[in-house]
Parts: C-alpha cells; sequence; structure tokens
C-alpha cells in the first residue's frame, strides 16, 4: 500500500519534471535560507563561544548624558572607574568583568606588518566569559597588580607573529613600541560578538589603556554574570540605582552640563536593540523577524498551493479509478497525505543538507574566524511543519473535496 | 444477482434538468451475460454506473446479492464495489503512471491480504488474458487492445461475481473486439455474472439477454 503510494508519488514528480523542479525548489530554497538566516542569527545573538553563558549575561554596553533641556546627548562606552565604581558595589552576582572595546593596532614580523585587534580588560572578564586556554594562563589580580607588561594573545597571533605550533608562553610580543611578555593563549572569539572579540588581551592598567580617566564617558564595557537569568531584574534595578548614587547634577562632562545619566545592563539581544533602535522592548525585534520569515515563506507557499490545486485536478481521474474499484474517501484522502508528506519531506531533506554544506563552508573559509554556525533544529522543525501545514492544505483540501464526488462524475469522458 | 425497480435519474444543471433514466425495473440473474443497447445518449453509461454503485438514482432502488442499497455510507458501499463488482470500461481508465501490474492490483489495495499475494494474484489475473509478458510495461507502451486486457485483468484480480463492461470494444478494432468478447464469454463460462453496454448487434447476439433501451426507458 505504501509503496504503491510513494511509487505514485514518485511517478508523479517525474511526470512534470519542471513543476516538480519549482515545486521543490521552492519547497527547498525557502526551509534553505531560513535555515541560513536563523543560523546567523543565532550565531550573533544566541549563547556561543565564548560567550556561551550570555543566557544569564547582563552587559552594560554604554553611557548616556544629556543637558537639563535634552537637547544634547552624548553615548558611548564608560571610563573604568565609572564601572569599577558601581559593578564592585553590586551584589548577588556571580562575577562581573570591564573591558575595553578592540582597538587596531600594528606588531611586525621583520618587515611584514601585523594587523591586530587589542582589548584592555580586568582580571573579571575572564570569569565572565569561556574562553577556552590553550596554553599557559590567563591573567588575575595579583599579576595586574604587579604591574608587568604582559599579555593574553590567540592563536591566530601566534600563528602570524611566531608561527603554527609555536610555542608562545614567556616569549614576548612588541606593538606600540612597547614589549609584553605572554602569559597565555586562548581561542579566539569572532568579530560578530564584539564585547569579547580581540587578538590580545592586556590587564587594564597597561600603558595607553586610560583607566585612570575620571570623566564618565571612556573606552570601557561591562559584562555581569547573574547567577542566573531570574536574577536579572533585581540586578538591573540595583545597577540603575547604584550608577546614580552620589552624583550631584550638573556637572560638568567634556564641556557639557549634565542633567541625566543612565546607564543600563541588560541581556545581549535587548542591549543590541537599544544601542540601535533606543529601545529595550525585543517583541518589535522578534515580530519584525518573524514578519520578515513568514512573508518569506509565503510566496513559495502560494506557488505550493497553485501547483498542488492543478496537479490534483489532473489526477481526478485517477481518483475516480481508485474510488470505482474500491478505495473509500478516506483511503483516497490518506493515499494525498502521504504524497505530501512524501514530498515535502524530500524538499526538506534538500534544504537540511545543503544548510549544512552551507554552512559548513562558510565555517571553513575564515570569513568571519573562530565562527561556528551550525543549523538551528527548532527552526529547521518550524520550517518543516510550516511546509507540512501548506502542503496539506493546498493539497489535501482539493482531494477531500475530489475524494467526495460521486466517481461516475471524473470518468466520464476521460 | 442484481435488481433494480423504479430507477429514475436527473441530471440537474443550472438550466436545464435532464431525464436520463425513467422507471427502468431489471432483474439479473446469477451467472447471465446480459447486453445493453440503444442509441447514443439513451442513457446506457448512466445506468451501468447506477449498478455499479459510482452513481445515486434520484429514485428507485438498488438491490445487489440480496442487500437493498438505499442509506449504505461511503465506506460500505466501496466494500462492495471492491468485493463484488469489477469494471471495465471504453476508455480503458488505467494509471498511467503505474506499471501494469501495479494497475491490476489495485483492487487488491483495498482489502487486507499481503503484498506478495497480491502481486500472485495479479499474475494469475494476467496470465488469463494472455499478457504476462507485458507486467512491467506502462500503459501507454501497450495497444488498445492490450490495455483492455490490462483492464480486464483488473476487473477480474479480485474474483468479483459480478463484471460490468461499458463498451469494452468501442475503442478496438474487430479482431481485437472479439478477443476481448471472447475472453468475455470464458469468464460467463467459469461463472461470472457480465452486464455489457455495446453498439454492436453481432456482439449483443452472443450473449444470453438483451436490454434495450431508448430515450432513458426500457423497450420490449
Ligand atoms: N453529468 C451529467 N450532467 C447532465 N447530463 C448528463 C450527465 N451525464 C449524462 N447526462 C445526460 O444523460 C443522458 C444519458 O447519458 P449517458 O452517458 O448515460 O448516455 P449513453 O447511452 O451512455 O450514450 P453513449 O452511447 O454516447 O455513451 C444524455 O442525454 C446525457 O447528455
Ligand atoms: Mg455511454
Amino acid at each position: 500500500m505504501l509503496s504503491n503510494y510513494i511509487k505514485i508519488a514518485w511517478k508523479v514528480l517525474l511526470r512534470n519534471p519542471f513543476y516538480t523542479f519549482i515545486t521543490l525548489f521552492g519547497i527547498s530554497f525557502t526551509l534553505l535560507i531560513l535555515l541560513v538566516l536563523s543560523a546567523f542569527l543565532d550565531h550573533m545573538f544566541g549563547s556561543h563561544y565564548p560567550e556561551q553563558q550570555r543566557f544569564r549575561t547582563l552587559y552594560i554596553p554604554s553611557i548616556t548624558l544629556r543637558d537639563s533641556s535634552r537637547t544634547s546627548t552624548m553615548k558611548g562606552p564608560m571610563s573604568y572607574k565609572f564601572l569599577k565604581k558601581n559593578l564592585s558595589a553590586l551584589g548577588g552576582i556571580e562575577a562581573y568583568g570591564i573591558s575595553s572595546l578592540f582597538r587596531t593596532t600594528n606588531a611586525y614580523v621583520g618587515s611584514k606588518r601585523i594587523k591586530m585587534m587589542v582589548k584592555y580588560a580586568d582580571s573579571g572578564f575572564w570569569r565572565v566569559t569561556d574562553f577556552e586556554l590553550l596554553e599557559g594562563k590567563l591573567f588575575n589580580e595579583s599579576d595586574i597588580d604587579r604591574g608587568q607588561h604582559i599579555a593574553v594573545i590567540t592563536e591566530k597571533v601566534r600563528d602570524e607573529y611566531f608561527g603554527p605550533g609555536e610555542s608562545v608562553v614567556g616569549k614576548p610580543i612588541e606593538f606600540n613600541g612597547l614589549k609584553y611578555r605572554i602569559v597565555g593563549m586562548v581561542k579566539g572569539s569572532p568579530v560578530t560578538h564584539p564585547y569579547t572579540y580581540a587578538d590580545i588581551v592586556l590587564p587594564y592598567n597597561s600603558p595607553k589603556s586610560e583607566y585612570e580617566s575620571d570623566s564618565k564617558n571612556g573606552a570601557y564595557i561591562g559584562i555581569i554574570r547573574a547567577r542566573s537569568a531570574r536574577d536579572f531584574p533585581s540586578i538591573q534595578r540595583e545597577f540603575e540605582h547604584l550608577t546614580q548614587r552620589g552624583l550631584k547634577f550638573p556637572f560638568e562632562e567634556s564641556g557639557m552640563k549634565v542633567a541625566h545619566l543612565e546607564a543600563k545592563a541588560l541581556p545581549f539581544l535587548t542591549g543590541f536593540i537599544y544601542e540601535f533602535f533606543q529601545s529595550e522592548s525585543t517583541e518589535i525585534f522578534f515580530t519584525v523577524v518573524s514578519l520578515f520569515m513568514l512573508l518569506f515563506m509565503a510566496l513559495p507557499a502560494i506557488n505550493l498551493i497553485n501547483l498542488n490545486i492543478s496537479r490534483i485536478i489532473e489526477r481526478s481521474s485517477e481518483i475516480s479509478i481508485r474510488k470505482a474499484f474500491g478505495a473509500p474517501s478516506k483511503t483516497i484522502l490518506w493515499q494525498f497525505v502521504i504524497e505530501n508528506v512524501f514530498v515535502t519531506s524530500l524538499g526538506a531533506l534538500i534544504a537540511l543538507v545543503f544548510a549544512q554544506i552551507i554552512l559548513s563552508i562558510f565555517n571553513s573559509s575564515g570569513l568571519i574566524p573562530y565562527a561556528v554556525l551550525s543549523v538551528n533544529y527548532t527552526v529547521f522543525g518550524i520550517g518543516l511543519l510550516l511546509a507540512l501545514v501548506f502542503g496539506l492544505m493546498s493539497g489535501v483540501v482539493p482531494a477531500w473535496r475530489m475524494s467526495k464526488l460521486k466517481p461516475a462524475e471524473a470518468l466520464k469522458g476521460a | 444477482m442484481i435488481k433494480l425497480s423504479g430507477i429514475e435519474k436527473v441530471y440537474r444543471t443550472s438550466s436545464i434538468e435532464t431525464l436520463a433514466l425513467d422507471n427502468i425495473n431489471v432483474d439479473i440473474q446469477k451467472g447471465e451475460f446480459v447486453s445493453i443497447m440503444g442509441p447514443s445518449g439513451c442513457g446506457k453509461s448512466t445506468l451501468l454506473n447506477i449498478m455499479g454503485l459510482l452513481d445515486e438514482p434520484s429514485k428507485g432502488e438498488v438491490t445487489i446479492n440480496e442487500r437493498q442499497l438505499k442509506g449504505y455510507k461511503d465506506k460500505e458501499l466501496a466494500r462492495i464495489r471492491n468485493q463484488e463488482i469489477g469494471f471495465i470500461f471504453q476508455s480503458f481508465h488505467l494509471i498511467n503512471d503505474l506499471s501494469v501490474l501495479d494497475n491490476v492490483e489495485i483492487p487488491l489495495l483495498y482489502r487486507p491480504g499481503s503484498g506478495s499475494k497480491r502481486r500472485e494474484l495479479a499474475k494469475e489475473a494476467l496470465e488469463k488474458v494472455g499478457l504476462s509478458n507485458r507486467m512491467k510495461h506502462f500503459p501507454t507502451q501497450l495497444s488498445g487492445g492490450q490495455k483492455q486486457r490490462v483492464a480486464i485483468a483488473r476487473a477480474i484480480v479480485g474474483r468479483p461475481s459480478l463484471i460490468l463492461a461499458d463498451e469494452p470494444t468501442g475503442n478496438l478494432d474487430s479482431n481485437m473486439g472479439n478477443e476481448i468478447l471472447n475472453i468475455l464469454l470464458q469468464l460467463n463460462q467459469e461463472g461470472s455474472t457480465i452486464i455489457m453496454v455495446t453498439h454492436d448487434e453481432n456482439m449483443a447476439k452472443r450473449t444470453n439477454r438483451l436490454i434495450r433501451l431508448f430515450d432513458g426507458r426500457q423497450v420490449f
């Protein structure tokens, strides 16, 4: 029975290769885009190396300063001191880290210039992230207190500066006219993770880090690791409260009379949206993304419905023949359900294979070093489900109506 | 075997009503070979479709093997079509996407039984119509006569007691037509009840009984 149905489904597919191509292409291409796109979104916003614990992490990406009339606004990263003062007073958290955004520097090997991204960080930075240590150690408080020029590098720097496979711990690396002794090497973070991305991480008290600046504005951002995401509201409230503590408005900052100061600790996605849209509502983001995806799926769905309906009409005589020889309406319906599921699954399978290929090509291309994109099976499941729903609606509803017809009708003339 | 009483069939389209059958009363016994004749449009196919439960009469009763079928549900009618009736159509109505063997198996798909048993029965039926060497072919690769023989194999594979044939030789030349008629006569000999619509007086003469229709009415 089943093999007879699959055989027929296969034959119908082969009978009209062009329609089949369009149908399968529609299903697979849509799912494929959906999978690749969601892999990118997941890579950008999900919890991945070295921020595997993003789901219980809060970020303080910026401070906003306004004058009393709110006509001028200054927004950007903060000073080390501002973050240190407020974060060290924060209770009930697992850890906090302070680090600068990355900055470009050049190092030279002989006459060859190597471009590198440098970040300054405190020891907490290593506690709020999960970098994989490949060699040596990460600097801790006492290392920082000794005030030596030390550095943690990634294997990318090792490969370019020392050569692949070389041992680096204890060796000096020179840039900005200064020598740093390498204490450790980690696996790098992809550039798509701006708060952890860097080729070289230096202690915050290294030269040129501007950690002693007394302004509010600066080059640093804060990261808080909560014990659990459930603690977010209380941490956020306490942090905002701390930032207002002991301020005497208005005060001077870079020539501006500051009357309002705002610094928020936000989950990654919320922070991202906040930076771009000045809104903390992730609903809008999700609505836009889902609307876009739905719209994107609507076109092939309509196409699928059309093709399905015309294909079923083509097959009215087959339906009647089967009925004439004893197929009950329900059995006919089952045949079309199975056929539809078969075709849709075929399309989904193609999409999955191609998505895996594209992502693995992307991952190994080094276009974004350290980025590991993978198929999100939840998204795949939802996409498959939608495709099945559309397929069933478009294929089975007309089949159901046809199966209700008296067989004599459709056998006439044909 | 099959009994029709007071059958009336009205086709209603938005503008016109056609009375295709008017007060038809027929009683066919087990083992008979009956022909139905009449000019084009007189209602022969309509009558055969009602006998075969492919269509419903507007009025009147159909009784098959002592069961009066008024009010039977789709599933029950499907069962009777499957177990007790085999159809042969003028234009063959084979499924072109399936091989000859798969086509012949169709009636067996809708009853219990294993795949190998189905295969076996279908091969047997094809042997009977002399087509066992064409099992793997597809309908489009066959001549008209061969197609009709496949259709006959499909009609008899489930061993129905009643075979309904609507102009089975209508699309064939007289040689082929005779061959098909001989097969049907053979089946009748073996015990099948057969009702056949035909335009051919000579063929009708070789059957047991003739029902003549004119303009939806029986003529005697
Ligand atoms: N679905 C339908 N709707 C309306 N009228 C129909 C329908 N089917 C058949 N008719 C009409 O019913 C009458 C009988 O049709 P039927 O097909 O039974 O004739 P027939 O005797 O089989 O003719 P032929 O020898 O040409 O096959 C005809 O007048 C036909 O136009
Ligand atoms: Mg007819």
